[in-house]
């Protein structure tokens, strides 16, 4: 007998009864939340039971959701029964003043790295993982990039000064009382350009780039 | 005399017996930017520690402002050998959250473009496992014959390494006479190729006593290491995403699943070779499918989804609805249905899995790419461990590693 989602429900909730959460089935994958600090019972009910087997740890992730009040970071969990040829989703939610969540590397090799790239992004503290340091990002990095604090640059803005990058002239207040640019000693004086925010700046810097 | 030493060695140097040896980020037999840190006992490898994240480009985040249409130009980056993959891939998943049906058309020519892709992935993994085992001849007849790969893309895209190919619902434009010529003369012209590869290889000694046995990771810890792809296969599991998820129509195809045994780099190249036997027979099918169509079947490219695949210039210069939602789509201005969805493709190295949230903005929420290649690295020590430094680089070579793809 093929596994469905209804069945695996019916045994995930005959096991912990209501502890799991919000079963919802998006596009056909079965979706649940589990408290805390179950994560690792379930997988390993999950993975050991003989009906079930959710052998293969397909993905794991996190989201941030900094609107949700102690619920702000979401584990997610992608596991596969390679058997029956089913997937589904759980979820863990912690809060992002103590993100502690019990590291998963005991039941999937896998998840070593997985967990390292969760953590290196989103500062999930994996309980027990063995190695649990940034791997894509440098080691001195303070923060935790992926989180939804860090926006990126907004590209409608206005206020960017693109003369500094190269692109159009410098708007004219700019050169107003300019300041003097630290040029080499060895380097001959170029007298500063008469009109200011035309051409003067600009000479000025590619000869002081490729001098340089 | 004095036994008394003259040179006077750092503490702890005498004791320690093993040699550190970095290999990477920029050695050629990395074939990317990686770093193996090699604790060695004269040629054997006592233990193995990988450094990745050199070329980090932090696409997950920067898919968080942009447009769907825009995050297909990350996608070519990931696992840049076989681009158009990622691609289409990055567009089934915007179809399955949007709802967007595509037309059998579209299915089999994406079909014949991801096959194609799979043959050059498969190609160059084959082939630089050959150059790393010394055997430089292969490498260089086979890379013509990827030409004619990258220049059926360049007929139908116009590029050829980062594709950028297709849009949300099918393709930009329909392939053009000159591709399916392009595609007749390849389909004509690489079997002799293919198997002239395999006469150079697969019953050669010194391949052989190279490949054979190194590496070799059993089915079990395969799995829990969660590999996928030809790795898995080559270690006797017979999961393949086209089969056990189909998607694209993948399910009209007949072909094979090639599986190995001992999952060690012989084996793996075994497996590859004969995905890329499976992926010529795919190929051959869906041509025949497409040549099948009549009518006004036989000329479509695309499926009806106004909000999402540009309208024809001509419509946006004449018509004012056209001209709306060419705008719209241009500036990223069109919402996007809240959801959640989880679709994996198989791409060359293994389920190329998209994760994609949407909260109802103009952007994803969130899109995480599962990438198979990080995945698997990380068995690396365990495979290296004990082996001959010449076989930590062929095991590198035939895990078939990608640093776009490792970093994202």
């Amino acid at each position: 007998m093929a596994l469905t989602n209804e069945t695996i429900k019916n045994r995930l909730t005959a096991k912990f009864g209501d502890q799991l959460t919000n079963f919802e089935e998006p596009y056909g994958l079965l979706t649940f939340e589990a408290p805390k600090d179950m994560n690792l019972k379930v997988m390993q009910f999950l993975y050991d039971d003989e009906e079930l087997r959710f052998q293969f740890l397909t993905d794991l992730t996190a989201v941030h959701y900094p609107h949700q009040q102690d619920r702000e970071l979401a584990v997610v969990y992608h596991l596969h029964n390679l058997t029956d040829n089913i997937r589904l989703r759980f979820k863990v939610f912690t809060s992002s003043i103590q993100p502690d969540i019990f590291t998963a590397t005991q039941l999937y090799s896998s998840a070593n790295w997985m967990e390292r790239e969760t953590y290196d992004f989103f500062g999930i503290h994996f309980v027990g993982h063995p190695n649990l340091k940034r791997i894509l990002n440098v080691d001195e990095m303070e923060y935790f990039p992926m989180r939804k604090e860090f926006p990126l640059e907004d590209q409608t803005r206005i206020d960017k000064d693109d003369a500094m990058f190269g692109r159009g002239p410098l708007p004219p207040a700019a050169n107003q009382g300019a300041i003097e640019t630290p040029r080499h000693p060895n380097e001959p004086r170029v007298p500063a350009s008469g009109t200011p925010g035309v051409e003067g700046p600009k000479q000025d810097w590619s000869t002081e780039t490729t001098k340089q | 005399m004095s036994t008394e030493q003259h040179i006077k060695l750092p503490e702890g140097s005498i004791e320690k017996t093993t040699t550190t040896l970095n290999m990477g980020p920029t050695h050629p037999a990395t074939h990317g930017v990686f770093q193996n840190i090699l604790e060695l006992d004269g040629e054997r490898i006592v233990s193995a520690e990988q450094t990745v994240g050199y070329i980090h480009r932090a696409f997950e985040k920067l898919a968080e402002r942009r447009p769907l249409y825009q995050i297909t130009t990350l996608t070519d980056r990931l696992n840049y050998c076989s681009s158009p993959i990622n691609n289409m891939g990055w567009h089934l998943t915007c179809e399955k959250l949007l709802g967007v049906k595509t037309p059998k058309r579209v299915d089999y020519l994406r079909i014949i473009i991801m096959e194609l892709s799979r043959i050059s992935d498969h190609l160059i993994c084959n082939s630089v496992v050959g150059v790393d085992s010394g055997a430089f001849t292969g490498f260089l007849y086979v890379m013509q014959y990827r030409e004619l790969i990258y220049e059926i893309y360049e007929e139908v895209c116009g590029s050829r390494l980062t594709t950028n190919m297709g849009r949300i619902g099918g393709f930009e434009r329909d392939f053009t006479n000159t591709a399916f010529e392009k595609l007749e003369k390849f389909l004509a012209e690489y079997p002799a190729v293919l198997k002239e590869f395999e006469n150079l290889f697969t019953r050669n000694r010194i391949f052989m006593e190279r490949t054979i046995g190194a590496g070799p990771i059993s089915a079990e810890r395969a799995l829990n290491y969660g590999f996928t792809g030809p790795n898995l296969r080559a270690a006797g599991v017979d999961y393949d995403v086209r089969v056990h998820q189909p998607y694209s129509s993948y399910e009209d195809f007949e072909f094979d699943i090639p599986v190995g045994s001992t999952g060690d780099c012989y084996d793996r190249f075994l497996v590859r070779n004969n995905e890329m036997w499976q992926s010529l027979r795919i190929i051959e099918q869906a041509y025949r499918k497409v040549q099948e169509f009549k009518g006004a079947e036989a000329t479509v490219f695309h499926a009806d989804a106004p909000d999402y695949y540009l309208p024809e210039k001509k419509d946006v210069y004449t018509k004012m609805e056209a001209l709306i939602y060419h705008f719209k789509i241009v500036m990223g201005e069109t919402e996007i249905p809240s959801g959640e969805v989880y679709n994996a493709v198989e791409g060359g190295n293994g389920e190329l899995g998209f994760y994609l949230i949407s909260d109802g903005g103009r952007t994803p929420y969130r899109l995480h790419f599962r990438r198979p290649c990080f995945i698997y690295y990380q068995a690396y020590s365990e495979l290296t461990k004990g082996a001959m430094l010449s076989d930590a680089v062929i095991v590198m070579s035939s895990l078939n590693l990608i640093a776009g793809e490792m970093d994202a």
